[in-house]
């Protein structure tokens, strides 16, 4: 039987959550006798190249091409998780979300005293993908089957959901692993 | 020229002051500058953050200008259903700026704000305290062509209402609108025959009487009176406090106002009785900033009381009772209804509710036990001590005695106030208002419930209609939708925002219907506003969020098929996302096309 098959991006977010699934230490061999991955930046593999059973996303929405993205992994992953307060709930990025687009964008490239002033224009090549009005969380744009709190979740409690998911047996989080004051 | 420092010496070195200050500040200067700030925190020992806290958390409060005329149109239901967009828009028009701003002459600004008690005759505005009814777009414009002349605001007024209204400490041009007087609140009163008869006998049996009679809290609670007062008079205390919570700020009710107009006086002897039942020198009666027009007229009943005996030292000639009454105002907050809130508003601070218990009756106005009672309440226990339980009992219904002031608003021949005896129906209450074609009446007003015409036949009595006394009635034609939409955008206006499941709880409610009214809801949006309004009930601190998903909930129960209709057979998720929304402001601001969003992903 072949093994289940994982797949992982990172969107909106700061890899904090990959790390944190790193920090898993010594099981990561363990994960890799379990699991194989597809597209995921741990492995650099760039597109689907088969169907997927547990999707991991890090980061919320915050451009076009975010939403590409996890529109792609919706369609090819069985089970989809958030992972992460970005993903969740937008996270630091969505501090943007009061000020109007706009403003952000001329702050950050017009008026800005970093800004040289033959550097004055909001990038707009074609490749570039367009910021989205404000960042949104992963589960208002796609549906979304599990949400793993914490900026980023631990370690034990990636890997106890992760396992939970893959073998098909009820999560057990323990209070420690979602307490985070 | 008056300085903010003048103001603020005049104040008392004490932090129970804070809201008085900013009040006189406000009223000096239309807002309250930074400078008054600084000298409020300084001269009261409080830092500048706890007065900007108290400065921005009340609705006639304001840290920028509001205009030299501050117009506050009133935004709830029933002033959209009088015909508000109009008016708004005349005002508008008029004075050349929008509402939530303030001209650029800084002559006029324009504001919404929560009901002002005025639902039988809107729609209605404040404007510098004086209020305004029955406003219509032409009458908007020669309101502000008259601000634009410079005339002041009280000659502005050019009718007068009916009875107290017309007097000389009210003349407001509101209307009492009283249709049936019942024999409690509105039979024949004898001024001063409740206080003499209280202190005729021991306290202990006028709070038996209460408790005999069976005196449920008529603000909509129902918590029993005569206990109340039992509590709060043996929780031991070398200070007892009455207090009269007169902010009533739930949409659709008024007849606190009539009573307030019409006859302050038997809720002045409810007070004095209740405190002589306690054990309590004082008595606070807290009124909201909306009808301060009444605040004179309730100073001088106060003042005649006094001069008469019925107040002060030595009650009615009871050797070791004195009483007397101080007038709080508010200064626009819903939640100040909520008593632990009111209790912080009374004591100077922003009206954010306590921890309960301990409960106002143990722990109260300055840590004081504090029998805490609604006007009508207290209106009513005046009653009983004067004609006796008995006499009480026989009205109403075996659970639910007496009579109860219902305030009646919307889409009727005769709205107003009606005294009547529970156990009435809503048919019943319908046919006497003259609504003929109601389609969905709202008791209890927002935090009540909604009925449909199923339920015309269910009684307003605490076992089965619980009510303050707010009835809203709307005829067919009414968009259900935009009545529930504007009830939850009250609840989020009015939040204190101390609780989570309140402050955010409300605000996604409300997205969740706006996702169904743009034709992007599916079965799954109906069972999430179920499952979220549950947890914002059963999670939320005090009464506002425990009742505020009700709009919602009850019209879930009531009107199911409107919102079956509404997401049309669609069952999932149903993203309310849009790429080409989303990316239209950015992509006009580097010149590149917005993307299309795919009709149909997944």
């Amino acid at each position: 039987m072949s093994k289940p098959v994982i797949a992982t991006a990172s969107l909106a977010g700061c890899f904090g959550c990959h790390m944190s699934l790193l920090d898993i230490d010594d099981r990561i061999l363990k994960l890799v006798e379990l699991v194989e991955f597809n597209k995921s930046p741990i492995d650099d593999i760039k597109t689907f190249t088969k169907p997927v059973d547990v999707g991991l996303i890090e980061g919320g929405c915050c451009n076009s091409e975010n939403v590409e993205n996890l529109r792609a992994f919706r369609k090819n992953c069985k089970v989809l998780v958030s992972v992460g307060e970005c993903a969740i709930m937008g996270g630091l990025p969505a501090l943007r979300n009061g000020i109007p687009v706009r403003e952000c964008l001329e702050e950050a490239f017009l008026n800005s005293p970093t800004v040289a002033p033959e550097d004055r224009i909001i990038p707009n090549d074609e490749e570039i993908p367009i910021v989205l009005d404000k960042v949104y969380p992963c589960h208002e744009i796609v549906k979304i089957d599990h949400f793993l709190p914490g900026c980023p979740p631990s370690a034990d409690l990636i890997w106890e959901a992760l396992t939970a998911l893959v073998e098909g047996r009820p999560l057990n989080l323990t209070y420690e692993m979602i307490k985070f004051d | 020229m008056l300085r903010s420092k003048d103001i603020v010496q005049r104040h008392p070195q004490n932090p129970a002051a804070l809201l008085d200050a900013i009040r006189d500040v406000q009223e000096a200067f239309g807002h309250v500058p930074d400078e008054a700030v600084t000298g409020i925190a300084a001269h009261l020992k409080l830092s500048e953050a706890e007065v900007r806290g108290a400065a921005s958390f009340y609705h006639f409060f304001s840290l920028t200008p509001r205009g030299a005329y501050a117009v506050y149109l009133n935004a709830s239901i029933t002033s959209w259903m009088a015909g508000r967009a109009a008016v708004a828009q005349a005002f508008e028009e008029e004075a050349g700026c929008r509402f939530g701003e303030v001209t650029a002459d800084g002559l006029i600004g324009l504001f919404p704000t929560s009901c002002i008690g005025m639902s039988d005759q809107e729609p209605a505005a404040i404007i510098n305290g004086v209020v305004f009814t029955r406003l219509t777009p032409v009458k908007a414009r020669h309101l502000v062509l008259a601000m634009k002349a410079g005339k002041p605001i009280e000659r502005m007024v050019s009718e007068w209402g009916d009875g107290a209204n017309q007097s000389d400490l009210v003349r407001a041009m509101v209307s009492n609108n009283i249709r049936k007087r019942g024999s409690v609140i509105f039979g024949p009163f004898e001024p001063g025959s409740a206080v003499r008869k209280a202190v005729a006998r021991r306290p202990e049996d006028v709070i038996a009487e209460v408790k005999r009679a069976n005196l449920l809290g008529r603000g909509g609670a129902g918590f029993p009176t005569g206990l109340k007062w039992e509590f709060c008079r043996k929780e031991p205390s070398d200070l007892r406090y009455v207090l009269c919570n007169a902010d009533e700020g739930e949409p659709g009710t008024f007849k606190d106002r009539v009573i307030l107009t019409e006859i302050p006086q038997l809720l002045f002897e409810g007070m004095a009785v209740a405190g002589y039942a306690i054990g309590a020198r004082e008595g606070l009666l807290y009124l909201r900033s909306e009808y301060a027009y009444i605040r004179r007229h309730l100073e001088a009943v106060l003042e005649r009381m006094r001069q008469e005996g019925l107040l002060g030292p030595q009650v009615a000639g009871k050797k070791d009772f004195s009483f007397d009454i101080r007038i709080i105002m508010g200064a626009g907050a819903y939640i100040c209804g909520e008593e632990s809130a009111l209790l912080e508003s009374a004591e100077g601070r922003r009206g954010e509710p306590r921890n309960r218990p301990p409960f106002p009756v143990q722990t109260g106005y300055r840590n004081r036990p504090t029998a805490v009672n609604n006007v009508e309440t207290l209106c009513t226990a005046a009653r009983i001590v004067t004609y006796g339980a008995p006499w009480f009992l026989s009205m109403g219904t075996a659970k639910s005695s007496g009579t109860k002031l219902l305030s009646v608003s919307g889409d009727c021949e005769r709205p107003g106030v009606y005294e009547l005896e529970f156990g009435l129906t809503v048919q019943e209450l319908l046919d006497i208002a003259g609504a003929k074609d109601a389609f969905a009446v709202q008791v209890g007003g927002p935090s009540g419930a909604c009925i449909s015409r199923q339920g015309f036949g269910r009684k307003i009595a605490f076992e089965d209609l619980p009510t303050g006394g707010s009835v809203m009635i709307f005829g067919p034609w009414r968009n259900l939708f935009e009545i529930v939409a504007n009830f939850m955008d009250f609840f989020i206006e009015e939040s204190c925002g101390w609780c989570s499941p309140c402050r955010i709880g409300n605000s996604l409610l409300k997205e969740k219907l706006e996702k169904i009214l743009a034709g992007r809801g599916s079965i799954q949006d109906l069972r999430d506003l179920e499952a979220w309004g549950k947890n914002v009930r059963a999670l939320s601190r005090c009464g506002l969020g425990q009742t505020s998903p009700n709009p919602i909930l009850s019209t879930l129960q009531n009107f199911r098929e409107l919102y079956e209709k509404a997401v049309g057979g669609r069952d999932g998720f149903v993203p309310d996302f849009d790429l080409t929304e989303a990316t239209l402001e950015a992509a006009r601001l580097t010149h590149r096309l917005p993307l299309l969003e795919e009709t149909s992903h997944e």
